[in-house]
């Protein structure tokens, strides 16, 4: 095949793309050369629209081991004990074939973390989908659910976390974002560098099939009517190869013959060969003849570009072979030495003896385009005066109910009942409550985990709600006990290409990276995926964040379900009565403008870190963060799960009842504590200057507001558990 | 006490089973399903999992893996063989106890807590176990337990259901069922009861703050009935 500029577009280049590598090549490409160009300067691999942007994140920190740039980020836990990390999106293929998009989306996240030598112990997800109402919604959370299910069962890592909602701006366009922790020993970590010349290049796990070819470059475009047509670039997952491949691989890891390990993700053999021998300032030379193959007659354009499942490449020390072949013998795997590294700096590709390949390493790397995108500020939308008459018929218990009944609010069990939770036999706190927790196997030590994104405050000010969602994450990785200590990123957006879009992006990392910097939660992993748009039509901006903290003691983790009767319960910070944005005003007032809360860093890290303060002095019964729909819906759902009551009381603000409990101002918490111990956790609030309100005591089974209106717990429980189950037909 | 763990590729409990059978006493090996001899055992586990991933009919790849001969023999000489949800699934292939086991009633794979009565105590299993009703753990796809009317009165007249679901309270009704198995049946003996297969997985109920803690009262029972 002949290349020329029209099959470089339809590569998906730019024209003037394809000018730059005809100028560093100092030749035309021919179309295996081309292939690997479009998959390596693509959006996804080449990250040329965020790069400029991402830079400014915060990554370091005194438990940051790894930051972004390798397979996963690693924070120190102490005692030689480390935490591989990262979220990854899966958007695309999730939306053209749910279950395998999904389902690989979690293969490929594993890998990423098992390839740095940690042994996967957790798994999470964000997911988001269009109306309930629009006809593709509801198989389309079942092909996922079913998917991620799917993989990550069968691999043994339990699923201890996630994050669903509804919105139309999904509609066209799914997210599917997988998160997993991953445990090594800080002296045994797995790096992606090559090193020293003439050492064996070997390709291990699945064999390379015409699946999923140009994933990537799929995966970095908007769809359109075709997209049927895109399903061939969807991989198809096998998480029994991937099991086989994470024992075989940890098997491996124990001795010392690695010296680089890279597993083959977006763009295949392509991506992870030339990283490799990117980061190692080295060539490499491969044989294309001796990659195992799963169909014949494969091209080496397309052994190349194949996004086959559960592989990986392996720079091992020379004379290391026959010692490495045994343990994937064993695991019935294929090994096969298929090149070296070199001294060219060059990736040299042979096929039927004759060089198909030839491409310097620093032209397809760090001469990959970068774009400073033009981006539009968005102004900070004025706020609402909300009219009393549009208030004062509503009832506090009837709003209760609609809200514990909306989709992005109710029990979620129906999904989380489906991921094996408990598999590994370390995990002491299940999927609803405000994050995951999993005990470090064998010792005292437990880790946190937990995903958030809150898309309609970033759509309606992204810089706001940037900070919001990683204080979302501090909070609730607080709430268990836990202290934060880093995040993954998964920045989901429509097309860099529109300015809007791209400042929604823009403004959105820079308020990610002012929290993040503020709280001293760094950012040492993640992943960006633009393009999330049908046609002229975007998804509101939704970067999830993963957080994870560490819990010392596992036996000081806190839950949140309410624990004792006569217990008070408390408030955590101050409530303005911002109503703007919120689920109330959303959906029972049918207001969309007007400004989220607005976030304070300082009381941020004050409130939460004092709660730490209270939890470690063993004073805290219970705690959950409120988040959406207010307090009322906080104090609810602890009260559902604890099967408890409350008889709450309104402190007399200026505000009133309505903006009082379902306002959503930022850095506020529902405590619990012993009526003995009030004093004592007064005097620490009071001494670190946070605001508390008296909320009320717990009692047995109704929720009682200022004596005057009640509803029953098992009322409630039904509002908050149906809506799922009903809309699946269960 | 001896016991042997089988590790099938695509076994995921294994490593479960080995924690909760050392903490209670056990001197637990692991032994790879490629072996032919087990080693000497008073106690042999075929763990829950993916046995070969399971893309046939869950279980029928590793009824017929190499270890699998030793393991019939030792349990057709009376040895004790306990298989957990996969280990359940496998040994229904094997023949060692009756009926199959089909995907749950609702299509779904479900991981919960659930209650199961133990139906009979005449068994090492589950003699002397200080409740009539336990606290499980399920975690699985294919735990419809099914089999003919004929297999059934046969079972049901040699008292080989060993537990079946129930509410905390024992009561044993439809609504407790979580996936459709025929009479709530959770794990079934063979007939002499030397071999159990059952769905739900004490090895995670082996702490209070993991799922729950009526495991241990399973295990500690156990070796006790072994010693």
């Amino acid at each position: 095949m002949i290349v020329n500029e029209q099959v470089a577009v339809d590569h998906g280049l730019k024209k003037d793309e394809y000018a730059k590598i005809c100028e560093l090549l100092k030749r035309t490409p021919n179309i295996t050369e081309l292939g690997i160009f479009s998959a390596m300067w693509n959006e996804h691999c080449s990250y040329k629209s965020s790069k400029l942007h991402l830079k400014k994140l915060p990554t370091k920190g005194k438990k940051v081991i790894q930051g972004p740039g390798e397979n996963a980020g690693v924070i120190d836990i102490e005692d030689n004990d480390a935490i591989v990390f990262k979220i990854e999106s899966h958007n695309h293929p999730s939306f053209i074939e749910p279950y395998q998009g999904a389902a690989t989306g979690v293969g490929g996240i594993m890998r990423d973390v098992f390839t740095m030598g940690a042994r996967p112990i957790a798994n999470l997800n964000s997911i988001h989908f269009g109306s309930p109402q629009h006809k593709k919604t509801k198989n389309l959370l079942r092909g996922v659910v079913h998917g991620i299910g799917g993989y990550g069962n069968c691999m043994g890592v339990p699923t201890i976390a996630g994050q669903t909602s509804f919105d139309s701006s999904y509609n066209g366009n799914i997210l599917v974002n997988a998160m997993t922790l991953g445990l090594v020993k800080k002296n045994k970590i797995f790096y992606s560098k090559a090193a020293g010349l003439n050492k064996p290049v070997i390709y291990v796990g699945s064999k390379t099939g015409r699946d999923g070819i140009h994933g990537a470059s799929m995966a970095s475009a908007s769809f359109d009517e075709k997209i049927e047509e895109k399903k061939p670039t969807v991989q198809v997952g096998d998480p029994f190869t991937e099991k086989l491949l994470l024992e075989a691989c940890l098997e491996l890891m124990a001795g010392d013959s690695i010296i680089a390990i890279q597993d083959m993700g977006a763009a295949g053999l392509t991506s992870s060969s030339i990283e490799m021998a990117s980061k190692g300032d080295l060539g490499i030379e491969i044989n294309l003849n001796k990659v195992p193959c799963r169909e014949t007659k494969m091209t080496p354009y397309e052994i190349m570009l194949s996004e086959s499942q559960e592989r990986m490449l392996i720079v091992l020390e020379n004379g290391k072979e026959e010692q490495a072949k045994k343990i994937f013998d064993k695991w019935n795997l294929d090994f096969a030495v298929i090149g070296k590294t070199t001294k060219s700096k060059k990736i040299e590709l042979y096929f039927d003896e004759e060089k198909v390949v030839d491409i310097p390493v620093n032209t397809l790397v760090e001469n990959s385009p970068m774009y400073d995108r033009k981006w539009k500020k968005a102004k900070l939308p004025k706020k609402n005066k909300i009219k009393k008459e549009d208030i004062k018929h509503l009832k506090i218990i009837d709003v209760l109910k609609k809200i514990l009944a909306n989709p992005n609010i109710c029990s979620k069990e129906w999904i989380w009942q489906q991921y094996d939770h408990t598999v590994m036999g370390d995990t002491i706190q299940k999927p609803g409550g405000d994050a995951g927790v999993v005990r470090v196997h064998g010792t005292d030590k437990a880790i946190a985990a937990s995903v958030d994104s809150s898309a309609v405050y970033c759509w309606a000010h992204p810089l706001t709600g940037g900070k919001q969602v990683v204080c979302e994450s501090f909070r609730n990785l607080i709430s268990v006990g836990s202290k934060p200590i880093a995040i993954t990123n998964c920045l989901n957006f429509g097309s860099p290409e529109n300015e809007e879009n791209m400042g929604e992006f823009v403004e959105c990392v820079q308020g990610i990276g002012e929290a993040s910097d503020y709280l001293k939660f760094p950012v040492v992993s993640g992943n960006v995926s633009f393009y999330n748009q049908t046609k002229e039509e975007g998804i509101k901006p939704t970067p999830a964040i993963g957080g994870v903290g560490l819990i010392k003691d596992y036996k000081k983790m806190i839950t949140m379900e309410f624990k004792e009767v006569d217990n008070l319960v408390l408030v955590i910070g101050k409530t303005e009565g911002h109503i703007d944005q919120s689920l109330f005003a959303r959906t029972i007032l049918d207001e969309k403008n007007g400004p989220p809360p607005e976030v304070n860093l300082f009381n941020e890290k004050n409130n939460g870190e004092t709660l730490l303060k209270l939890i470690d002095n063993n004073l805290i019964k219970s705690a959950h963060d409120v988040s959406l729909g207010g307090i009322i819906t906080a104090v609810a759902k602890m009260c559902i799960k604890g099967e408890k009551g409350i008889n709450i009381k309104k402190p007399k603000y200026l505000i009133n009842e309505i903006e009082y409990f379902f306002a959503e101002d930022q850095s506020r918490y529902i405590i619990e504590i012993n009526k003995k111990d009030f004093k004592k956790v007064a005097d620490i609030l009071n001494k670190n200057a946070v605001h508390y309100d008296e909320l009320g005591t717990i009692t047995e089974n109704e929720l009682y507001i200022n004596d005057k209106t009640k509803v029953t717990i098992d009322e409630l429980s039904t509002s908050n558990k149906s809506w799922l189950n009903n809309y699946m037909g269960k | 006490m001896k016991s042997s763990v089988i590790t099938f590729p695509g076994s995921n409990c294994d490593r479960d089973m080995d924690v909760a059978l050392k903490k209670f006493g056990f001197k637990n090996k692991m032994v790879w399903h490629a072996d032919t001899e087990l080693p000497k055992s008073d106690l042999v586990v075929l763990p829950g999992g993916f046995s070969y991933g399971d893309y046939l009919r869950c279980g029928s790849m590793a009824s017929k893996s190499k270890i699998m001969k030793s393991v019939i023999n030792f349990a057709n000489s009376g040895g004790m063989v306990m298989g957990i949800c996969n280990g359940f699934q496998i040994l229904v292939e094997t023949g060692l106890v009756p009926g199959v086991l089909l995907r749950n009633k609702y299509l779904e794979f479900i991981c919960k807590n659930v209650f199961v009565k133990i139906n009979d105590k005449q068994n090492k299993y589950f003699k002397n176990v200080s409740s009539e009703v336990l606290e499980f753990h399920i975690a699985h796809n294919e735990g419809n337990y099914f089999c003919t009317d004929n297999q059934l009165k046969e079972i049901e007249d040699n008292n080989q259901i060993a537990i079946k679901y129930c509410d905390e309270n024992g009561k044993i009704e439809d609504e407790f069922n979580p996936n459709g198995s025929i009479k709530n049946i959770a794990g079934i003996f063979n007939r002499e009861k030397n071999v159990l297969g059952m769905m739900p997985h004490p090895e995670r109920m082996i702490d209070k703050c993991l799922s729950g803690d009526d495991g241990s009262l399973f295990f500690k029972n156990l070796i006790n009935n072994l010693k």
